[in-house]
């Protein structure tokens, strides 16, 4: 996991949910990325389509997913259609994180986190610990309220 | 009714921890408001023009006596006595102090209620037919599925941050009576001719200043699929709905923009893929929730027949008491529209009588309906007389249902920091100018709806009558518009012409009026009169 006193290390996940190294190629842009057939790693913009890199994910070992504004949620769907395509490599939201939205992202599939501004790392911990259940089943391990009832 | 097992109350508890937790941290100057506004009101609390105001969800619409007092209570404890019921089907307290919020949620919470989702943009409150379960008219009782949607969307990761806010119906009969096709997604249960029961879904309606209603997007879904349906109509709409202009950012908007058929290409493609996920819960869930919804314990023999030798009781059982399924039984609405009222306010004590009714007499259940009153759906037709007597004693014996004087009036200028004109003094001022009941009996249905600016939280392009509170030069000026409907035969209103004043746009309701009784046919609403003649001859009484 990141260590939360680490310095913005320019696009470094300062919040890592993952065990294996952190991914060293930068991010290249979506356009790059299609003019470059060897690259591992891109950056999907908010108003980009996430489908697009489906026939690639095999390749990809990082996706840094852009949240311009806080309020801008089209990420966590791009989160979740990567995952439910099968990509297993380090989903990353990048930009305007909050504290209070990590948990949901985290739910959505993302595993690593560069916000662009500090994060209170023991507030986030408190926000990640909250819920003892998930009512719908999403992009994570959570299983379901319903699950549970019915086994 | 629905009572929460662990799961769901374990979730309600730790969402009152954390808001306390992000109230901290905003008094402590962690959060800017900027931050913190989209978290308070995914709790319900809005910054009003003078104070903050909390608005408390109803799922459904549906509660039982227990959780009415504690409504009664949150009045006394922490508002100035009194809570004001919504078109949302939920209910507002105007005065909170936001030190305090976290408490009321805490209080909420210890009779499985909660504020969540009541606003941002994110999934609302789901609403639904205020007579489920009673009416003569079902299908089916659509609670059920009411509830599971709001399970499934309840911090639903995927859909907390939408271009704007979601608000879902689900109905069980052909009468619409929660205005279905005007939700961004309305559910209509129906029998098909192969005997089985599934959905209709609508989806792309809304009021607002782009008043739409909702088209057909699937003609049939299978219960079984609702919630995976539903996760692709809202995943499509969260990836192409607009952000670039808040006005336009309803999912009304994209449906508009790029067609039904279209949205509804696009949804059943992301469903091939959805309903692979595993998303749906298997039958097994949703028989435990339509379990709670099982018809309450109905006596058997009680007499089908009520002495109506009472006058005032008779007038009161005429306009206010509805036909239930089971012999024996009627349905109650309690007008929160006497005259001289705020449409929907309640003081905490008649809160209190409404609960205690509820629990006397009507199998503890009491609902909200869109139109700002409330309902017993299971009562005796043996102790209507002491309802009504209990009710008139508590001032809640208004005999105005769907008359001219049963207003649906958003908060407006006295209250709401986007209004532009006031809507509480103009609802006053016309159930003054009708008072007289008999006239207002014969004028027959009429719903008239009042918003104080163009969100049209006060329903006004639904109304028959509808008046929609302008600011023209810094003067509050009125629109004032006819032949809404909510109903089955859902209907937009159009504007009659220039704006009016206060006094002025009542004389014109009233010329309107004049205009209808000498036009009407046997039979014939308000609304019907005004879609067989038209616009013209009102226009000319109104204007000429
Ligand atoms: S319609 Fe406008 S004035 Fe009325 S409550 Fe809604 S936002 Fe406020």
């Amino acid at each position: 996991m990141g260590d939360p006193d680490q310095s913005d290390l320019g696009g470094e996940p300062r919040l890592r949910f993952r065990d294996d190294e952190p991914h060293e190629e930068p991010a290249v842009t979506l356009d790059a990325f299609f003019g470059q057939t060897n690259a591992t790693a891109v950056r999907l913009e908010s108003d980009e389509d996430a489908r697009a890199l489906i026939p690639h994910i095999g390749q990809l070992a990082l996706v840094e997913v852009a949240f311009p504004t806080f309020r801008d949620g089209r990420g966590y769907s791009a989160a979740r259609i990567l995952r439910e395509a099968g990509y297993t490599g380090e989903l990353r939201a990048q930009g305007d994180v909050l504290v209070d939205q990590i948990p949901l992202m985290r739910r959505c599939g993302f595993d690593a986190f560069a916000p662009q501004a500090d994060i209170d790392r023991k507030a986030l911990d408190r926000a990640l610990g909250r819920q003892p259940y998930a009512s719908q089943k999403a992009a994570d391990a959570a299983v379901p309220v319903w699950r549970r009832r019915h086994g | 009714m629905y009572r929460y097992d662990e799961y769901d109350q374990a979730a309600v508890d730790a969402r009152v921890e954390e808001f306390r937790d992000q109230v901290n941290r905003r008094i402590s100057g962690a959060m800017s408001e900027d931050q913190f506004k989209p978290l308070r009101l995914m709790n319900g609390l809005y910054l009003q023009l003078h104070a903050y105001m909390l608005r408390v969800a109803v799922p459904y619409g549906t509660l039982d006596g227990r959780q009415m007092h504690m409504l009664a209570h949150i009045a006394r404890k922490y508002d100035k006595g009194y809570g004001h019921f919504t078109t949302r089907q939920n209910i507002q307290y105007n005065w909170i102090k936001l030190d305090q919020a976290a408490d009321i949620l805490a209080e909420l919470a210890t009779v499985e209620m909660h504020a969540i989702q009541t606003s941002g943009n994110c999934i609302r409150n789901i609403s639904s037919d205020q007579f489920a379960g009673a009416a003569a008219d079902e299908v089916e009782d659509p609670r059920p599925w009411a509830e599971l949607l709001r399970q499934w969307s309840t911090f639903h990761p995927e859909f907390s941050y939408l271009p704007r806010k979601f608000k879902i119906a689900v109905i069980g009969a052909d009468q619409d009576r929660a205005a279905m096709r005007l939700h961004d997604i309305g559910l209509q249960l129906y029998r098909n001719d192969a005997g089985e029961v599934g959905f209709r879904l609508f989806a792309g309606g809304g009021m607002g200043r782009t008043p739409m209603i909702a088209p057909v997007i699937r003609d049939w879904l299978p219960k079984q699929d609702l919630l995976s349906y539903v996760e692709a109509c809202l995943r499509v709409y969260n990836r192409h709905g607009r952000r670039d202009n808040i006005y336009k950012a309803r999912i009304k908007i994209l449906v508009h923009e790029i067609g039904a058929a279209e949205y509804a290409r696009q949804v059943e493609e992301e469903w091939a893929h959805v309903k692979t996920l595993g998303l749906d819960p298997p039958a097994a869930e949703f028989e435990r929730i339509a379990a709670f919804f099982a018809p309450p314990a109905y006596e058997a023999g009680v007499p089908d027949t009520v002495d109506l030798s009472d006058p005032d009781f008779r007038l009161w059982v005429d306009q206010n008491v509805s036909a239930h399924k089971q012999p024996g039984y009627a349905v109650v609405t309690i007008s929160l529209k006497p005259r001289e009222g705020i449409p929907g306010d309640a003081s905490a004590d008649q809160i209190d009588v409404m609960a205690d009714l509820a629990e006397r007499y009507a199998h503890n259940e009491l609902r909200v309906t869109h139109a700002q009153n409330i309902v017993l759906p299971h009562t005796p037709k043996r102790d209507l007389y002491a309802i009504w007597q209990a009710l008139d004693a508590a001032g809640l014996a208004t005999p105005n249902l769907d008359l001219i004087s049963d207003i649906i009036a958003c908060p407006g200028l006295d209250y709401c920091a986007l209004a532009n004109a006031r809507s509480i003094p103009l609802a006053q001022k016309i159930a003054g100018r009708f008072a007289d009941l008999d006239r207002q009996r014969d004028l027959g249905e009429i719903k008239l709806k009042i918003s104080g600016g163009i969100n049209a939280c006060g329903h006004h392009h639904a109304g028959h009558i509808g008046i929609l509170g302008v600011d023209r030069k810094g003067e509050e000026n009125y629109q004032l518009l006819f032949g809404g409907s909510g109903a089955e035969d859902a209907s937009l209103a159009k504007i009659v012409g220039p704006g009016f004043s206060e006094d002025g746009v009542v004389d014109a309701i009233e010329k309107a009026t004049d205009v209808y009784l000498a036009n009407r046919t046997e039979g014939e609403r308000f609304l019907d009169t005004y879609r067989r003649v038209g616009m013209a001859p009102f226009k000319e009484a109104i204007y000429g």
